[in-house]
């Protein structure tokens, strides 16, 4: 008979056992109201009208609804700009204010994931100072970038869990002579939009009933700090995350599911910039061509900076090798935009995109050729010094 | 050589040169202190989930498995292959966080990275080689990719849109409605003051000095840069 020595086991396992401490966070939120308590930081507070709703373990969160502060992406404002335009749009045509700062850096997460060439200290400081300038005024932040949004989840459960931490970083911000502050709750845009479709559809001008749609949902969404993201049972049965699919579904696109889509789109972060051979491999074979044979989209919605980039600029080079892609690729909000009545090449910017976006204005009913003679018609105001700038009312005229 | 290493590359063979066993300790104790390194390591079931959702895998010998092993039994041989063979492949993705035992392969490989450019290890020069001008975007303008890095001749593979952007860069971007949008150099305009801010937090936090060992050159430029604004502003450090 063979004893099993299970103390002794037990003992081995001992090093791998998960403290209390170190467990996931069910109640973030709850945590820093308690550090606030005890003096140790500033909780912002969500201060206006809010919408409920569901994370992935049942936890609330609340989506504020008007006077945001607008985190900006790096890549989207650099390479993809109708998506920054479009969030800004869909906001001021609901009606809400916001304030798009001059004081906010990028949260440099980016470099962090790519080159490795930066410490917990200094990302949760970046942080910590693009939260403080918001705090400063008034507005509650609201961030467009999935990996910031994610990379900010992480430095708050850092800040959370480490004492020694958030001694260092209250010491830095005191040098610029801010507090320690974290909002209530770390919003990503795409939840606003998910928050706020009913809304959205109410103002919906273009049927898109006839489009396609396959989601590519982004990793540093939802599989960085998890129970984060928002999800929906009446959505894919509450398996994945109900943004970006909740917003296509309300505006009556038909949305179809594909095998891959828990695969990343191959961004990669360094690769992305430094070693494309891998980016364009994975975004075309483990993501486009599986949805083309599986659900043949019109279009791919996705809710971040690299998955925009990525699934739409890699479809080109493989076009040499045969391969079949030429789907479009955008974000939801350039999509809800333009079911809204957006402009496709003043607000939505699409002429900035590489994959052919055409047909798919076509079945929305935009003449494109039309759009782009309009488009062209404001430039030349610009090209003839009438203007210097194109602005907001340039836009809606 | 021993059975136990008989593995191992010969650093004629790897590319890098071998170091004794204290100096793998050394770096070892050195990602094993990082403050996120307990919460990132639990455990490893081999069940290889994380290898099923990485790409990486897919597409190179590599495997978050391997690293979460490795990290786990304290291999410092292994580790230190790790650090100059397999860790600048992952995508960074944390498709790996679909651990059951709620390990974060991908986030001891952050913590590896950060170890390896801090030692200026071989795998980090070469890794960041074509990655300077990156770096000093981010850390001198504090936005990472700008609307002037989009080159015909810098993405090629991204079609013919890439030269229209570049030619019409600066009336498309004027064109943009958000006036801190119009800038070309930089993703939007950012404030004097935060710069100055963040240029702060990188000295501050030795960020800026991490990269003294792995780029001496793009570390002297950097330096220069702040330090002469920072002067500007009266602020000495």
């Amino acid at each position: 008979m063979t004893t099993i020595p299970v103390e002794a086991l037990r003992r081995k396992k001992d090093h791998f056992e998960r403290g209390e401490d170190r467990r996931a966070l069910e109640d973030p939120r709850a945590e820093l109201l308690e550090l606030e308590a005890k003096g140790e930081l500033v909780v912002q507070r969500i201060d206006r009208e809010a919408v409920s709703v569901a994370t992935k373990y049942g936890r609330e969160k609340r989506i504020q609804k008007s006077h945001l502060w607008h985190h900006k992406s790096c890549g989207q404002c650099g390479h993809i700009p109708g998506y920054s335009t479009s969030i800004f749009w869909v906001m001021r045509k609901l009606g809400y204010d916001y304030v798009d700062p001059r004081d906010q850096t990028s949260c440099t997460a980016w470099n962090y994931y790519a080159s490795a060439t930066s410490n917990s200290a200094a990302q949760a400081a970046v942080a910590v100072r693009n939260f403080a300038a918001a705090h400063e005024t008034g507005y509650f932040p609201l961030i467009h970038c999935g990996t910031s949004y994610g990379h900010y989840k992480e430095v708050r459960e850092e800040l959370i869990r480490h004492p020694e931490l958030r001694a260092q970083v209250r010491e830095i911000m005191a040098k610029l002579g801010k507090p320690l502050v974290l909002p209530e709750e770390i919003v990503h845009y795409s939840e606003w939009f998910h928050a706020l479709r009913h809304e959205i559809k109410a103002r919906q001008v273009r049927d898109v009933s006839g489009i396609t749609v396959t989601v590519h949902p982004a990793c540093h969404y939802y599989k960085l700090v998890e129970g984060d993201a928002i999800y929906d049972p009446d959505i894919y049965g509450g398996q994945r995350t109900a943004v970006v699919t909740g917003l296509a579904a309300e505006l009556g696109a038909d949305v179809r599911t594909y095998s891959t889509w828990f695969d990343c789109c191959g961004f990669g972060f360094r690769h992305i910039l430094v070693q494309r051979d891998f980016t364009r491999s994975f975004a075309t074979l483990r993501k486009i061509e599986v949805m083309k044979a599986e659900a043949d989209p019109d279009v791919v919605l996705t809710h971040d900076t690299g998955c925009v980039t990525t699934l739409d600029k890699s479809q080109f080079a493989a076009q040499a090798h045969g391969r079949d892609v030429g789907v479009a690729v955008m974000s939801e909000a350039q999509f809800a935009a333009l079911a809204m009545g957006a402009h496709p090449y003043k607000v939505c910017q699409l002429h900035w995109h590489s994959a052919d976006y055409r047909p798919v204005l076509e079945k929305m009913g935009i003449d494109h050729e039309k759009a782009w003679a309009e488009f062209e018609a404001d430039l030349q105001k610009l090209r003839s010094g009438a203007k210097r700038f194109l602005d907001w009312d340039d836009v809606d005229g | 050589m021993t059975m136990t290493d008989a593995h191992y590359k010969a650093p004629q063979v790897a590319g890098y040169a071998d170091v004794p066993l204290e100096e793998k300790q050394r770096l070892f104790a050195e990602v094993k202190n990082d403050i996120r390194f307990a919460d990132y390591l639990y455990g490893c079931y081999e069940c290889g989930i994380c290898v099923a959702a990485c790409p990486s895998a897919r597409f190179y010998d590599f495997s978050p498995r391997r690293i979460a092993q490795a990290a786990a039994r304290e291999d410092v041989e292994l580790f230190y292959q790790q650090m100059q063979e397999d860790i600048w492949e992952c995508s960074q993705c944390f498709s790996c966080l679909r651990c059951p035992r709620g390990n974060n392969p991908g986030g001891i490989i952050t913590i590896m990275r950060e170890v390896a450019v801090g030692n200026g290890l071989a795998s980090a020069r070469e890794a960041l080689k074509a990655y300077s001008r990156i770096i000093y975007k981010i850390m001198s303008t504090g936005t990472q990719v700008s609307p002037d890095m989009l080159q015909p001749d810098a993405f090629p593979d991204w079609g013919p849109e890439t030269s229209d952007v570049s030619a019409h860069l600066d009336l498309w971007r004027r064109a943009l409605p958000p006036e801190t949008l119009h800038t070309t150099s930089t993703g939007w305009a950012v404030a004097d003051k935060t710069l100055i801010e963040l240029y702060l937090i990188w000295h501050h936090t030795g960020a800026l000095d991490m990269i003294a060992d792995v780029d001496p050159g793009l570390h002297a430029i950097l330096a220069e840069v702040m330090e002469e604004r920072l002067e500007e502003e009266g602020i000495e450090l």
